[in-house]
């Protein structure tokens, strides 16, 4: 038995401990905004907060998080608007969206431990998220604007 | 779900207001008036496309009592935004508010809707006067019923911002308060519909609208194929022949059934080639998670009979292809006589290009979801072509069109990929052996590099005769590749029409002596489209060649570009002998025909835009190209930095794209700085090559896509403004083929290495 916080939520799961993160999340608790992309570690659309720090869920079994707290896109903000978030939506980051929930608890993270990066910095923190549709532009931009609070 | 979205499903395909009253929420319409041509301002494809278009407010309009605007989307969403263009065009030309309107996606459904294949970059070209009809219509039904409450000239009450005013008394309507009455008038004939003054516009070529689901996909509430969940959920990964045509011998499902979790292993029976959109076949594992999925499948242990592609390699393929172009081929173009010119020409100037098969890699890898009861089947998936897919759906099942429902979800990447339903039906095979339980298929990225449909692989050639003073008097483009034909027919071995006039026969040079030929290939792997198709190689090898001639002759690059082009008129390739069935995208000539003038604009605002000419730096390079596709013209100048380890950067992209009205100029930037991004990707690591039948790639460190750090900076979009009367043209595709040949020119500026084979790997390593 794993137990784990979720969100804020207590969780218990008596499944395979060897479960990625990401399938615990998405079937088990239907939390269908952390998503698959390539999993094993080379995408980031999985990108989670655990204790704070930016994970990907593909590579992190669920027994790894025992005891810890996870934060997913559902949970980073009650009402959707971490100036992260904020910042996407006044740059229309987003053409499909589908990368776009790890790229934003990534660069929630970097936002937390580097409150005004530069843009090598931005470059390193982001990447390891994958933007198929080419959104890097605005990602970066939006990032600045983020932690700017313009 | 929205009481107006209940509505809307429940309203039937004939069109009776019956039942719907009851609901509290109003349709408006009382019946179907098509799209009609003499209506439009300009003849496009639109009708000639599989159940043609429908502009009836009916089918996409619906207003509550509250005045809430429920206005349908039927094309998918899968990055370009047109779930929100054409729904704002509607609400536009409806005069509504949009934070009052709300879109709700259409099922698959094409009897009702019409076409809804999400492809060829027409979703808004298509739809710009269908839904302004559909939109001025409703407007027009709502000033109806207000005259008419109010017992005055209809002529004298206006539609204004979500209301309905009548200046001379001074009084209001809600839209809320008119949709009861207005639903009971009929839909003024096309003839009589009055589209608003482009200056009166609030919302079309503004874009200033965001995407209808931004605020969803920021905060993990969107919903792609691969989120479906549904009560009772099963999940299924398939075990799929590792080499396209081939079968499994045995595997052991015993091994499969042992991992906790997994209920059952279903074999999937392929198709013999030329198998459409069917499944390739392979051993299923269904599972009460994707985890336990996946481990399943790992213990199948399976072995394979190849089949008759087990030899494919691709590297002997490249040699083969490369070996036929050097040869004559089919002339699928001849203006002049191309041999004597080169023949006689003072000099002549020969390259050959390669471009390799690459797979779209969407973020979302294929998922979808079906469940089958009562003898109907439900699909949740994230498909471009929701009617193509309901009616395959039908096929296999053995159930009737009507008994099968498309949800279309959003879409992770869709780049053609998704144009194909071979995962749908995965999906439908597995849930009817499950007894029509739901069952979900999920690709890994494994899976879909490994199992995809590949664009082409392409051998190109040129050569050029020049005169005494270094002018093109011969022009003999041959290339040679594998067609998309061949997934749906046997023997396919040229170029279909729609693929030689993606950028061979349609060439807009003014050259006397100009031959395009088209050698034999045959397909060894699934063939598919891919975001701006044949545009890609034959575009690459046009635009890198003519850099090519402009070295050759100690010339600027842009300048023999543009004296290629030629003066500014009207190509018709239909004029061209040997040129059959030509290809415009599906749209008449008249309407959209090749101009160079707009050809020539965009060369000469793109290099003013991105200072073409200036100084540089020692290792920089700038690099120009243009190609029109999909209806529109772009021209793209990289400027490329190779430092002196071969490490390549691109510090700016400059883009100018003329695609007719820009009726949502925001989507249009965020489409052309994508293209720059994906022709980067393609250009520097974009390929899937194949040993033993066998994809040698398999996730994203073998199959690389660009990542920000190496993704340009800067793309500076540059929209050449034109009024709504200059017939809007494609947006989604026609940014990359440009691409690729400046990025590849700008190297060679910066270093004097030409790439002639792509992608560019470690060809820069000093």
């Amino acid at each position: 038995m794993v137990k784990l916080q979720v969100n804020g939520q207590t969780q218990s799961f008596d499944g395979d401990p060897s479960m990625p993160l990401l399938w615990y999340l998405r079937d088990e608790l239907g939390l269908t905004g952390t998503k698959y992309g390539c999993g094993v570690a080379l995408c980031g659309a999985c990108t989670v907060h655990v204790d704070g720090e930016a994970a990907r869920a593909c590579i992190t079994a669920v027994s790894d998080v025992s005891g810890r707290s996870v934060t997913t896109i559902e949970g980073l903000d009650t009402n959707g608007n971490h100036p992260v978030q904020r910042a996407w939506r006044a740059l229309n980051v987003p053409q499909c969206g589908y990368c776009q929930a790890g790229q934003i608890m990534q660069a929630a993270a970097l936002l937390t431990t580097n409150k005004n990066p530069s843009e090598d910095e931005i470059n390193s923190a982001m990447s390891g998220n994958i933007c198929r549709c080419g959104c890097y532009q605005r990602i970066t931009a939006a990032i600045k604007a983020a932690a700017t609070g313009a | 779900m929205t009481l107006a979205h209940a509505v809307i499903e429940n309203v039937s395909r004939r069109g009776f207001l019956k039942g719907v009253l009851a609901t509290g929420s109003l349709v408006i319409a009382a019946k179907l008036v098509p799209a009609r041509a003499e209506a439009a301002g300009y003849a496009t494809g639109a009708e000639k496309m599989p159940h043609g278009v429908r502009s009836d407010p009916h089918l996409f309009v619906s207003i509550a009592p509250d005045g809430i605007v429920t206005i349908v989307a039927i094309r998918s969403e899968m990055g370009t935004g047109s779930r929100t263009s054409l729904p704002m065009i509607v609400a536009d030309e409806l005069e509504a508010d949009w934070s009052r309107v709300r879109v709700v996606q259409a099922p698959g459904d094409e009897e009702k809707y019409g076409n809804q294949d999400t492809d060829g970059s027409r979703s808004l070209r298509h739809h710009i006067q269908p839904m302004r009809q559909c939109g001025a219509a409703a407007r027009q039904m709502l000033e109806t019923a207000a005259a008419k409450r109010w017992g005055v000239d209809p002529g004298e009450v206006r539609a204004q911002n979500h209301e309905v005013v009548h200046k001379a008394s001074g009084r209001k309507l809600g839209y809320g308060e008119l949709a009861a009455d207005a639903s009971a008038l009929p839909t003024p004939p096309a003839d009589q519909i009055k589209l608003k003054d482009p200056a009166a516009f609030r919302y079309i070529g503004k874009g200033t609208t965001p995407i209808v689901d931004l605020f969803d996909i920021t905060t993990g509430r969107a919903t792609y194929g691969v989120d479906a969940k549904l009560p009772g959920m099963k999940y299924a990964v398939v075990a799929r022949p590792p080499v396209f045509g081939g079968k499994v011998v045995s595997f052991d499902a015993s091994a499969a059934m042992k991992v906790p979790g997994v209920e059952k292993v279903v074999t999937i029976e392929g198709t013999p080639a030329p198998a459409k959109f069917q499944p390739l076949g392979g051993v299923a594992v269904i599972a009460r998670n994707t985890w336990a999925a996946i481990k399943g499948r790992e213990a199948l242990n399976p072995t394979w009979d190849d089949g008759p592609n087990g030899s494919y390699d691709s590297a002997a393929f490249k040699a083969q292809i490369e070996e036929t172009a050097r040869r004559p081929g089919k002339v699928v173009r001849n203006d002049g006589d191309a041999e004597k010119a080169l023949a006689s020409a003072a000099k002549v100037v020969s390259a050959e290009y390669y471009i390799p098969h690459s797979a779209h890699a969407t973020m979302e890898p294929p998922s979808a979801t079906v469940r089958i009861a009562d003898g109907k089947c439900e699909a949740w998936a994230c498909v471009q072509s929701p009617g193509n897919t309901r009616e395959e759906l039908a096929k296999k099942l053995g159930l009737k069109e009507e008994d099968v429902t498309v949800h279309v979800t959003l879409l992770g990447g869709g780049f053609g990929r998704k144009s194909k339903c071979d995962f749908v039906l995965e999906a439908a095979v597995l849930s009817k052996a499950m007894n029509g339980a739901p069952v979900k298929v999920i690709w890994t990225r494994e899976d879909d590099l490994q199992n995809a449909y590949y664009h082409t692989v392409s051998a190109e050639r040129i050569d050029a005769g020049l005169d005494a003073n270094g002018k093109v008097i011969a022009w003999r483009h041959r290339s040679v590749a594998p067609t998309i034909l061949s997934i749906f027919k046997p023997d396919q071995t040229h170029e279909a029409p729609f693929e030689l006039g993606m950028g061979l026969v349609d060439v807009p040079f003014d050259i006397p002596n100009l031959r395009c030929e088209n050698g034999e290939a045959e397909a060894h792997t699934r063939i598919g489209w891919f975001r701006s198709v044949y545009n890609i190689p034959h575009g690459f090898a046009v635009q890198s060649f003519v850099a090519e001639l402009a070295k050759a002759t100690e010339r600027d690059p842009k300048a023999v570009l543009l004296e290629l082009i030629g003066p500014p008129r009207i190509v018709d390739p239909r004029k061209s002998p040997e040129v059959a069935d030509f290809w415009n995208y599906g749209d008449p000539f008249e309407t959209y025909p090749i101009d160079t003038a707009r050809l020539r604009r965009v060369v000469e605002l793109v290099a003013e835009k991105a200072d073409w000419g200036r100084k540089l730096p020692a290792r920089h390079g700038l690099g120009i190209a243009v190609h029109r596709s999909f209806l529109t013209y772009v021209a793209t100048v990289v400027e490329a930095v190779v430092d002196d380890k071969g490490h390549l950067t691109v510090p700016r992209v400059d883009t100018a794209i003329d695609c007719g009205f820009a009726a949502n100029p925001e989507r249009i930037r965020s489409q052309i700085e994508g293209a720059a991004v994906m022709g980067m990707s393609l250009a520097l690591y974009g390929e899937i090559s194949f040993k033993k039948g066998r994809v040698e790639q398999s996730n994203d460190d073998s199959y690389r896509v660009l990542r920000i750090d190496e993704s340009p900076p800067v793309t500076d979009v540059h929209i050449v403004p034109n009024g709504i009367d200059v017939p809007s043209s494609g947006v989604g595709e026609p940014g990359l083929p440009p691409f690729a040949p400046a990025l590849c020119n700008a190297i060679f500026a910066a270093t004097g290495k030409r790439i002639r084979r792509l992608p560019i790997g470690d060809q820069l390593a000093a």
